[in-house]
């Protein structure tokens, strides 16, 4: 288990479950009947999606040649590119259809897809905001990284949901594989990080 | 007395069950025959332009809305209702007014408007149509397309007085 991702294959892994559906959206036909905004918002998805992958590969510090403090700063700054990323997403969305966007974030929206999104992005701002406030919270190591953990592992639940109930650019098999690894990845370092142990 | 109390009793009881019936059938008259009054749908109204103009089809066509309207409580058909469409297809967003176009129900109360291809936005194919005019409730829907490379789209109205 402890090994499982510490090869140098990891970067090949990594590169193609993220490459696969870029490319896959990046040729889709429904690009011709989009605005360039309209795709923006989509692509920060799933660049979005994507960084769910490595995020807790780095947060273990599970990526063969990067060493534990760099592995730490690098989760840091895929956090912070993570929300700009949601907020892109979003605000893109919104530009397009304001309507559908006020729906989903009110919580009143006909698709399932829309509550698991916004769920999502909710569980983000609220990790990221522990991650900020870390030390002017004063909590105890563990009990912080359960709380943050414990979003991140429903962040990355909704995102999964959210992203397989969506009929959009990226490739049906190729996505339902990248949210098969970024909920194996997650779950390897949740595991890694022992969180049950006082 | 006991006699009297059992007979107004059952007076009572007589009473109470007419005017509970009598009352249903008055106030529920399209349940009793199966014509409930279509309910709006959710995100129905989104990005709803009013007033779009009765159209051939809306631009090049290829793609079928299709339905029938009819009265709430009979079920009879209704003529020459005015039924909105708009949607994000191949050639415009929900927002484009070129999206918009509207047609009327013929003597069957049956409408068909050629549209473009209607194709995933927002997550999934659907389409939005409104029936919004003084004679009747105003209705919006937000039909899902279960084959989202399908060619036509079925929506069907039940219309209550206003």
């Amino acid at each position: 288990m402890k090994d499982i991702f510490a090869g140098r294959l990891i970067w090949v892994a990594i590169a193609i479950a993220i490459g696969i559906p870029i490319v896959h959206a990046a040729t889709s036909p429904l690009l011709a009947w989009r605005s360039p905004i309209y795709i923006a918002a989509g692509f920060a998805g799933i660049i979005g999606l994507g960084l769910l992958l490595v995020q807790p590969l780095l947060a273990a510090g599970k990526i063969d040649r990067i060493g534990p403090i760099l592995s730490k700063r690098l989760h840091r700054w895929t956090g912070a590119t993570l929300i700009i990323a949601v907020v892109v997403h979003v605000a893109g969305l919104w530009i397009t259809s304001p309507p559908d966007v006020i729906d989903a974030l009110l919580f009143r929206s006909p698709t399932s897809f829309s509550v698991w999104g916004v769920l999502a992005m909710w569980g983000l701002f609220g990790a990221a905001l522990l991650a900020a406030l870390r030390r002017t919270l004063h909590w105890r190591p563990l009990t912080w990284r359960r709380a943050h953990s414990t979003l991140a592992a429903a962040v990355v639940g909704s995102t999964v949901a959210h992203a397989m109930l969506i009929d959009g650019t990226m490739g049906d098999w190729s996505k339902a594989a990248l949210c098969v690894l970024v909920v194996l990845t997650t779950v390897v370092g949740l595991f890694n990080l022992q969180l049950w142990k006082r | 007395m006991t006699r009297n109390l059992i007979s107004r009793r059952a007076a009572l009881i007589t009473g109470g069950a007419f005017l509970m019936t009598g009352f249903a059938g008055l106030r529920f008259p399209a349940l009793a025959q199966g014509f409930s009054p279509t309910q709006s749908m959710r995100g129905g109204s989104n990005n709803y332009i009013p007033g779009a103009p009765v159209v051939e089809r809306i631009g090049g066509g290829g793609f079928w809305m299709t339905g029938t309207v009819r009265r709430a409580g009979d079920g009879a058909p209704l003529a020459g209702q005015r039924i909105q469409v708009w949607a994000h297809t191949t050639e415009g967003h929900e927002r484009d007014p070129q999206s918009h176009g509207a047609t009327l129900t013929d003597e069957n109360g049956e409408y068909r408007l050629e549209m473009p291809q209607i194709i995933p936005a927002f997550g999934q194919a659907h389409g939005h149509l409104a029936y919004d005019d003084p004679a009747f409730k105003t209705v919006f829907l937000r039909p899902v397309m279960t084959d989202p490379t399908a060619t036509s789209l079925n929506a069907d109205f039940i219309l209550q007085t206003a």
